[in-house]
């Protein structure tokens, strides 16, 4: 039974629960509130009472289950090997199909779901942005008006023209080495095309064939994260017909952000596990997902295209891409693979940012609370540049770095290695 | 006289911020890390920021007769924070201040909701540790192991909680703030009230300023692994190397059923077919763990068991890997993990741990036994499937022959778990009548209304009926 069908599909999770506490060593909601609900043992604790009755859902219950950045550390510690993500998931999805949704997560995502209507308003969006936002540099804006955004917040400006409307469907080299679909999702389309075009450059100089296929949207995480799986059903589907029609065309699918990779590779699969002529399909689309760094390590990555960076660089593992899809090794070390690159490593590179994707625009303060770890971390690795494997990460990375008026910039691992290539 | 008066007045002097009432948030508060235990809510949770506030709890529970339950990180293994009597759950974890790490002295004064390791981080600048380590160092708060006595790990040579706490500020059930001991090493005035609050699992008082004393660290240390083809071999080397005057900082067995389980899960290297593994540390001045290390190596080889030592950090981090991955990898092998602490005399431990053996056959469970070899402080676990009633009846059945073996051999209910509810009703085993009785007596003497974690080691009520 699929985590989306209900709380009993992790009846077995739960009960593997010990409640030893090890996850309060690592859980950054836990370390800022000290309170037990914030911490993966009270909120399975919760589930538990939904699952026998004791407790009814309801909107203050499915608050306690919004607590969450889904990071995985305390996945990664415990001792009896929960998967609270797990448990986290069906329970906000039960949430969802007892309560419905709250109306702005409504409306929002039922924007995401209609991939038309959405392109469209963010384009609208990004012609009027002016008048929302303040630019305060190139890559820098701060809400004029509270628009739900902190008015303290700083966040990129919306691209003038999306990534995929600027680039070709097919990118061809001569003599290939691989050919791969590239799923781009959302903030590298709309926010940072220069992600995109980065991984464009990069993967064109090791002679990769790049398809990026026109209909791809949104790959409904920010859905099935929070609860409203019943609507991320038809993304999740179109996604699997379109990357699964040229399956047999690439050698892998490429993702920039380790959330849109753990859609495809965890929970599409789950979500379509029973849904008749997809349950296969979603599997096969599963195992051809890959990071970047991941896909050029085994390329392999060639070092001697890059010439060394001008700054000393430190790397934050974002959560999905670390812990959700084990891409820990590989970004360093192609990195470190460059001849002069100077690596500073954070004490804590795999501790959650708290940018959490909508965690943040629905819990700022508790959001930024967690990023001043991060801060601090960077601040004492000396480092003067930060990379990253994920487009939400260097958005909040950069949001923190600006409000606290420190030097570095954040930026993502194919971005810095496009900016070190050396024939340009 | 009202829980809503009681929250009132609570929210009025603490301030909304400490005073949780939420549904939600009080089923959060309704158990701790105990297995098969029933949980239970509490009516409020309060977040003391310091002792004033603490203070006005205690006078505020008094005021309307409500049960205060004290509760750190709430990861002790006996009941000890589930508050079965609904009241008022007191949690400590915004008091997480370490007041000063005073070097000349060799003590650190802390609040009770200062995590150990945070401790330990601090204490390490100034090349001082504090040795109790149990293995919930990264979780547990100094006011809960010092109300547990924790034990843990280096307990052999460094001792247990207890050996560590100097001096102690408690409010009483009164309402009254006391302080005794202090810095100083040498302190005979009056009672040892020190050691009596230390292990009294918030039934006595409620802790609110620790003073524990710090050791320097250690120099150099030796990790080794040794594997034996018997138990009686693993016990006679434990004995042996206490025979040969070394005494360790760190002398843990494993059991086959253990070592099987670990091997299965973290590939770490270990022979499956040893009947038992002891992780061996020796540490200290670097002339003195070399020539304690061969010691060790040269009773082990006597018993009929290899040895492997650690060249580097990284071989030593294997081999603790194993013996860290000793709870994880049973715990993973059925849903519910029940972790006892029955504790005997050292020279008994091969005794025990074929008892356990026999234990686990006779009642058809799957028992794993590590441990702290070098203290007799043995952790049975038992697995098994709470939704399968008939098998947790046998595991009650045996557990109860875990105790009764441990005090036949000399032994003692808990090492370092703590009686709270879930061995209450066994203490007057090893306490006996008179025993009983002078618990109950220094339960009245500081806590005639019952108020402070009461159903917790000792029962009042049924003396009053
Ligand atoms: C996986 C695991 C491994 C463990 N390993 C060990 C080990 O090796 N050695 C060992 O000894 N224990 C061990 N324990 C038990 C437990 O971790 C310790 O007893 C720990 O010290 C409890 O700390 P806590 O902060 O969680 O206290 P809590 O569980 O919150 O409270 C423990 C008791 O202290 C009382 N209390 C808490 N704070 C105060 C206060 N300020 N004033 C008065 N009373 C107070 C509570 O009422 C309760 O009775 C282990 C537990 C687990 C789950
Ligand atoms: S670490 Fe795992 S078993 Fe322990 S309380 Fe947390 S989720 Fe439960
Ligand atoms: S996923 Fe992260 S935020 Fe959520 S409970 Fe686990 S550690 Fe805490």
């Amino acid at each position: 039974m699929s985590i989306f069908n209900g709380l009993a599909a992790v009846e077995e999770e739960i009960l593997k629960c010990m409640k030893c506490g090890n996850c309060q060593a690592v859980c950054p909601l836990y370390k800022e509130s000290r309170q037990e609900p914030a911490v993966a043992r009270g909120k399975i604790r919760l589930a538990a009472a939904v699952l026998d009755g004791r407790l009814k859902p309801a909107e203050t219950l499915a608050r306690r289950f919004d607590l969450c950045l889904t990071c995985l550390a305390c996945v990664a510690t415990c001792p009896s090997g929960v998967k609270v993500d797990r448990i986290i998931l069906a329970a906000r999805t039960a949430m969802v199909r007892e309560k419905g949704l709250p109306f702005i997560k409504k409306t929002a995502f039922t924007g995401l779901s209609r991939p038309h209507l959405f392109d469209l308003g963010i384009k609208t969006a990004a012609r009027l942005q002016g008048v929302f936002f303040k630019r305060l540099e190139q890559e820098k804006m701060q809400p004029r008006f509270p628009l739900g955004l902190e008015l303290r917040r700083i966040v990129p400006p919306l691209a003038s023209v999306p990534f995929r409307d600027r680039v070709a469907e097919t990118h061809k080299v001569e003599r290939p080495a691989a050919t791969v679909a590239f799923f781009t999702g959302c903030m590298t389309n709309y926010l940072y095309p220069e992600i995109g075009q980065a991984t464009l450059r990069v993967l064109k100089a090791h002679g990769v064939n790049v398809i990026i296929p026109r209909m791809q949207h949104c790959c409904g995480a920010p859905l099935l994260y929070n609860g409203a799986a019943d609507m991320a059903r038809e993304m999740a589907k179109s996604h699997v017909d379109l990357f699964g029609s040229i399956r047999a065309r690439a050698d892998a699918i490429i993702t920039v952000c380790g959330t849109c990779g753990e859609a495809f590779k965890h929970l599409y699969p789950e979500l379509l596990d029973t849904t008749p002529g997809y349950g296969k399909k979603a599997r096969e689309v599963a195992d051809r997902i890959m990071d970047i760094t991941r896909f050029l390590y085994r390329l392999p990555f060639n070092p001697n295209l890059f010439r060394a960076p001008e700054l000393s660089i430190t790397y934050h593992q974002p959560c999905h891409l670390g812990r959700g899809l084990g891409v820990v090794q590989e970004p360093l070390s192609i990195i470190r693979s460059i001849a002069g690159v100077i690596y500073q490593p954070l004490k804590e590179p795999g501790r959650c940012c708290g940018n959490a994707g909508s965690f943040s625009l629905t819990h700022y303060d508790l959001s930024y609370r967690v990023l001043a770890h991060k801060l601090r971390d960077i601040k004492s690795s000396g480092a003067q540049m930060v990379i990253t494997g994920c487009p939400a990460c260097r958005m909040h990375l950069n949001d923190g770095l600006t409000q606290e008026q420190m030097p570095q910039k954040a930026v993502h691992t194919i971005e810095f290695l496009a900016g070190i290539l050396a024939e340009r | 006289m009202s829980i809503a008066q009681a929250i009132e007045a609570l929210r009025r002097e603490l301030g909304d911020e400490n005073v949780i009432t939420a549904v939600e948030d009080l089923f959060c508060y309704s158990y701790d890390a105990t297995a098969d235990l029933p949980e239970q809510r509490p009516d409020v949770v309060v977040t003391p920021e310091n002792v004033d506030q603490v203070v006005k709890v205690v006078k505020i529970a008094r005021q309307f007769h409500l049960p205060v339950y004290p509760r750190g990180s709430g990861t002790n293994l006996s009941g000890g924070t589930v508050p079965v009597k609904g009241g008022i759950v007191l949690s400590t974890l915004k008091m997480n201040r370490i007041l000063e790490i005073d070097p000349s002295n060799l003590t650190a004064t802390v609040q009770p909701g200062v995590i150990i390791q945070d401790l330990n981080n601090a204490a390490v600048q100034y090349g001082l540790i504090y040795p109790p380590d149990p293995g919930t160092v990264a979780t547990a708060t100094m006011g809960g192991s010092v109300a547990e006595c924790s034990g843990g790990l280096r307990g052999l040579k460094y001792g247990v909680t207890r050996h560590y706490v100097m001096g102690l500020e408690v409010v009483l059930a009164s309402g009254e703030v006391v302080r005794y001991g202090g810095k100083t090493v040498k302190n005979v005035t009056g009672y040892d009230l020190v050691r009596l609050f230390t292990g009294s699992e918030g039934t006595l008082g409620i802790i609110t300023e620790i003073i524990v004393r710090l050791i320097p660290a250690p120099q150099a240390r030796e990790t080794m692994l040794a594997g034996f083809n018997d138990l009686a071999g693993a016990g006679n080397a434990v004995a042996g190397i206490i025979g040969a005057k070394v005494i360790p900082a760190t002398l843990e067995i494993m059991d086959r059923v253990t070592v099987e389980t670990v091997e299965n899960y973290a590939r770490v290297g270990l022979p499956t077919d040893a009947a038992a593994v002891l992780l061996i540390e020796v540490d200290g001045i670097p002339e003195v763990v070399k020539s304690e290390a061969e010691a060790v190596k040269r009773v082990v080889v006597q018993n009929g068991g290899w040895i492997k030592t650690a060249e580097n950090d990284e071989e030593r981090e294997k081999l603790w890997s194993a013996r860290r991955a000793a709870l994880p990898a049973l715990a993973r092998r059925k849903p519910t993990t029940i972790l006892e602490d029955a504790t005997v005399p050292r020279s008994k431990i091969t005794d025990m741990l074929l008892a356990l053996e026999d234990i686990g056959r006779r009642y058809n469970l799957v028992i794993g036994t590590f441990g702290h070899a070098g203290d007799g402080n043995l952790h049975p676990t038992i697995l098994a499937d709470a939704r399968d009633e008939e098998e947790m009846k046998r595991v009650r059945g045996a557990v109860e022959e875990i105790f009764r073996t441990a005090l036949n051999l000399g032994g003692t209910l808990s090492g370092e778990h703590g009686i709270g509810i879930a061995k209450k009703k066994f203490l007057p085993w090893e306490a006996g009548k008179a025993g009983m009785q002078v618990l109950k007596k220094i339960k009245q003497a500081l806590d005639p209304d019952n108020l402070l974690n009461p159903g917790k080691i000792v029962d009042l009520e049924e003396d009053r009926a």
